[in-house]
């Protein structure tokens, strides 16, 4: 199934509209477990997903592995009667803005590479800590999508992929402390210092144990505690589909103030060389940079072409296609404008309060009332101003939206987390934190 | 097949090999509100080799398995270049097995119309209730038919069905948005998941209710676990850590984890077992060709074993179980829990609930994540207990704990195991996997909730 146009040819005299969406991609990782190089993996899959419309209703199929264009075409048909109204039409052929996300230094990077970067990276931080255990991830990988429909649209663009994980644990008796981190971007990236320094980092201020008490105490969360806590509830709220259906916190409040006037918060899908980036969704829309919050006022919700159609509105170029699923309204990049407080500024600030680096289980909590609770895996006490040192069997509570409204500080340096979200540290106000007494 | 698979083991250089080759048919069915949002369906094929060379392993998957030979050539180089310390992987005799798991309705030769229609009937019911204004249904059914064959000489063929069902009630009112849902899951018989109505009507009532609950105070409480959550205890909180391969590399963990070391009282017994009939986590031989088994992991109170891969087997010295598992050949397998429980003990509800003065019992759940000593797993359902009654519905509660003290801290088991068939285990980047989970009503004492 390599000629998507024949494939088009095809559906076309069983369905009204059809559109054809290929991706193959080769991806190399080259893992080490508990400081040892374990072993490496190379995946190559191709998928084609069809969407058709037949008797004005949408059918869906995909395909992996198959040669047969009629039997993929037979499960889109059979599922056509049972799908969603065909209330939109695919994009006819556009311009799409100059996105980079292709490095042409990640494939020729070899296995040997890998190995040695991860190998130098465990060095480092093992110096620091010879009793650390880490596992490293290092991979690369490069894929090829090609999307054409019924109404003469077509897109087409190569991506690259370099990240690398860190994870390391250290275990003193039933005591354990997990540290990690990551990188990833489109390009190759040689320098694997920032990931150890920024590990060593979390070593140092986790070495000494401190005890807090239950209590409602000021939380400044960390731009992975950001990422891992807080946004998961924020972009649920940013959804078209959510909004649309009437569940999302945000409904109706497009244009008020929500937050603090100091959070300005993007969905940018053109940023050069991001996970999250590409010249156009799965949909064939172009990509753009889209205002989420702009000065603690909420000013768009993130459209397919469905949700779109529903709402009225013009899709934002955010139909993001997730594994062998339809594509749905989500997010490329997430930024918040960095602010003014340096991160040393807002710890001497406070009397008594935690630093949260990671959270785990922040999700589970009820996503469509902002709520979030998740015990602290990694976080430090502040007293009088000076951190600590490292708590546990602490869990901490609260709503994301109160937090963001009454938020204390913005912090004035952003990094990547995950590769897709680009967000400061935030200090925010009294926050419910329960502990083991 | 076999001969094909056979010749291009025969001819590899290399100390182990192993191919998995792979068909998956899946059906994916999901409501929003009113709405069918989506019906789709995939079909996949491909496989990979999997080579092990002086102790460093190559890896290579791909959906297009004509260029077999050279794929193993790579992943054997692959594990080539990772290679260290030598080692044999311990072996039982070749085996030679089609294994046709047989399925009483199953769900993937099952028009869509049908289905249809339940789910149709479910989401009026829930719709119709008062004060429901969403619901969400989230239907999968797979058919996994896989081809296994190694250098020791075995080949075997199964079919893995599998079927889960989530089901959401969302209320609105009172300023408020709660939820309360179901999940089950079956290996592919569809009956399981018919004749829901009553409990469908159930969780639309109970998120309606929520939203007038009150919320608990954060702290340290008495809680009583149903069945369902309890289960889902004993699968993040302590399933996770009897996984050998987080355990096999860890020299001070391996201290804690020794077996015969005491971990709770004499009536807690934590099973994993893989040859009970019928259960979404079992199967006759695991993805590396091992025959499944049955596995205390504590019995009365004793950590007595551990869930093994071939590998982790040999290097902690202990005898292999069968655990190794992968989601589909674009994975290889790791150590995984397939059907965790806890057993039933002697107490009954009544009892346990009388001996409390303050508390909470929980019921329900929304997921559960573990970072092998600390566990956070959330109840969709909790009540307030006050002088050994149930006192009032609260909001949904996350709890927390350190795995091993709250281990020793359960004070009473029930004696109504119960086994949950719904969600599926994530690891490694791998899920959902199909297991179960199950208990009786458990009581910890000293747990914390999280709260304002």
């Amino acid at each position: 199934m390599d000629d998507l146009l024949r494939i088009l040819d095809f559906v076309q005299k069983r369905a009204e509209q059809a559109e054809v969406f290929k991706v193959s991609s080769q991806t190399v990782l080259v893992h080490f477990e508990a400081n040892r190089l374990k072993g490496i993996q190379s995946r190559e899959s191709t998928s084609v997903a069809l969407r058709i419309f037949k008797k004005g209703k949408v059918g869906f199929a995909v395909g992996s592995g198959v040669n047969e264009v009629d039997t993929l075409v037979a499960m889109a048909v059979e599922t056509a009667p049972f799908g969603p109204s065909a209330n939109f039409e695919f994009p006819s052929l556009s311009d799409y803005p100059d996105v980079a996300v292709f490095d042409t230094e990640v494939p020729k990077i070899t296995m040997e590479q890998m190995a040695e970067l991860g190998s130098q990276l465990i060095a480092k931080v093992k110096e620091h800590t010879p009793e650390l255990l880490c596992d490293v991830e290092v991979i690369k990988g490069v894929s090829s999508v090609h999307l054409v429909n019924s109404r003469g649209g077509e897109a087409r663009w190569d991506r690259s992929l370099f990240a690398i994980n860190l994870e390391g644990v250290l275990t003193k008796g039933t005591d354990m402390l997990f540290v990690g981190d990551s990188e990833g971007s489109c390009r190759f990236l040689t320098d694997v210092d920032i990931l150890a320094t920024r590990l060593i980092k979390q070593l140092e201020l986790a070495k000494r144990k401190a005890a807090i008490s239950t209590k409602q105490l000021p939380i400044i969360f960390t731009p992975r505690a950001v990422a891992s806590a807080l946004l998961p509830p924020l972009v649920f709220a940013f959804s078209g589909k959510a909004a649309l259906e009437g569940i999302s916190w945000l409904k109706d409040k497009l244009g008020e103030r929500v937050f603090d006037t100091r959070l300005t918060i993007w969905d940018d899908a053109t940023l050069p060389y991001r996970l999250g980036s590409c010249p156009c969704d799965g949909e064939g829309v172009p990509s753009q940079r889209i205002p989420l919050v702009t000065k603690g006022e909420a000013t768009n919700f993130l459209y397919d072409l469905q949700t779109a159609a529903l709402a009225g509105k013009k899709s934002t170029g955010s139909g993001r296609r997730l594994g062998d699923r339809p594509p749905v309204p989500n997010i490329s990049s997430v930024v918040i404008d960095e602010g003014k407080e340096r991160f040393e500024d807002m710890v001497k600030d406070m009397k008594e309060g935690l630093i949260v680096e990671r959270l785990i289980g922040a999700e589970q909590g009820n996503l469509l009332n902002g709520d979030f609770s998740g015990n602290v895996l990694l976080g430090y006490e502040v007293a009088n101003g000076n951190i600590v040192g490292r708590v546990k069997d602490t869990m901490v509570s609260g709503n994301v939206y109160q937090v963001l409204k009454e938020i204390i500080g913005v912090g004035n340096e952003a990094r990547w987390v995950d590769g897709v979200f680009l967000v400061p540290h935030l200090y925010c106000p009294l926050l419910s934190v329960a502990t083991k007494t | 097949m076999r001969e094909r698979f056979a010749g291009i083991l025969s001819r590899c250089n290399a100390d182990y090999v192993e191919i998995r080759f792979e068909q998956n048919q899946t059906t994916q069915i999901s409501y929003r509100g009113g709405k069918l949002e989506e019906v789709g369906r995939t079909y996949s094929s491909g496989g990979n080799v999997r080579a092990l060379v002086k102790g460093g392993w190559g890896f290579v998957c791909s959906n297009s398995v004509d260029k077999l030979s050279s794929y193993v050539d790579l992943a054997i180089k692959q594990a080539k270049l990772t290679s260290g310390e030598e080692f044999a992987l311990p072996t039982t005799e070749p085996v030679v097995d089609m294994v046709e798991a047989p399925v009483n309705n199953d769900a993937a030769s099952m028009p869509l119309v049908k289905k249809k229609e339940l789910f149709d009937e479910y989401n009026d019911i829930m719709l119709t209730s008062p004060q429901i204004q969403d619901s969400r249904i989230s239907y999968r059914d797979v058919n996994r038919k896989v081809i296994f064959a190694n250098s020791n000489g075995s080949y075997v063929e199964q079919n893995k069905p599998d079927l889960t069902l989530r089901l959401t009630a969302i209320a609105r009112g009172n300023g408020e948005i709660q939820q309360a849902g179901l999940s089950l899951g079956s290996v592919g018989d569809f009956s399981v998941i018919e004749n829901l109505h009553d409990q469908v009507r159930e969780i639309a009532k109970r998120a309606a209710a929520l939203l007038y609950a009150p919320e608990v105070k954060g702290g340290e409480y008495a809680v009583i676990l149903d069945p369902v959550l309890a289960g889902v205890f004993a699968h993040e909180a302590f399933g996770h850590l009897s996984e050998a391969d987080f355990v096999y590399q860890n020299e001070p963990l391996k201290q804690v984890m020794v077996l015969g070391k005491r971990f709770g009282s004499k009536h807690l017994n934590i099973v994993d077992d893989a040859t009970i009939p019928g259960l979404r986590g079992s199967y006759k031989y695991d993805d590396e060709g091992m025959p499944a088994s049955k596995t205390y992991l504590i019995h009365e109170g004793v950590l007595v074993g551990r869930l093994h891969s071939r590998e982790t087997a040999l290097k902690m010295g202990e005898k292999p179980t069968g655990n190794a598992r992968a989601i589909n050949y674009l994975f290889p397998p790791i150590v995984r829990m397939t059907n965790t429980f806890i057993e039933s003990g002697g107490a009954s509800f009544e009892e346990m609930l009388g001996e409390i003065k303050e508390g909470v019992y929980v019921r329900d759940w929304y997921g559960g994540m573990t970072s092998l000593e600390m566990f956070t797993f959330s109840a969709g359902e909790a009540y307030t207990i006050r002088n050994g009654k149930l006192a009032g519905l609260l909001r949904p509660v996350v709890l927390t704990g350190n795995v091993f003290v709250t281990l020793s801290n359960i004070d009473a088991i029930g004696n109504d195991l119960d086994m949950n068939q719904g969600g599926g285990c994530g690891k490694g980047g791998q899920f959902p996997l199909p297991v179960s989970n199950g208990s009786p009503h458990i009581r910890i004492r000293h747990c914390v909730i999280g709260g304002r």
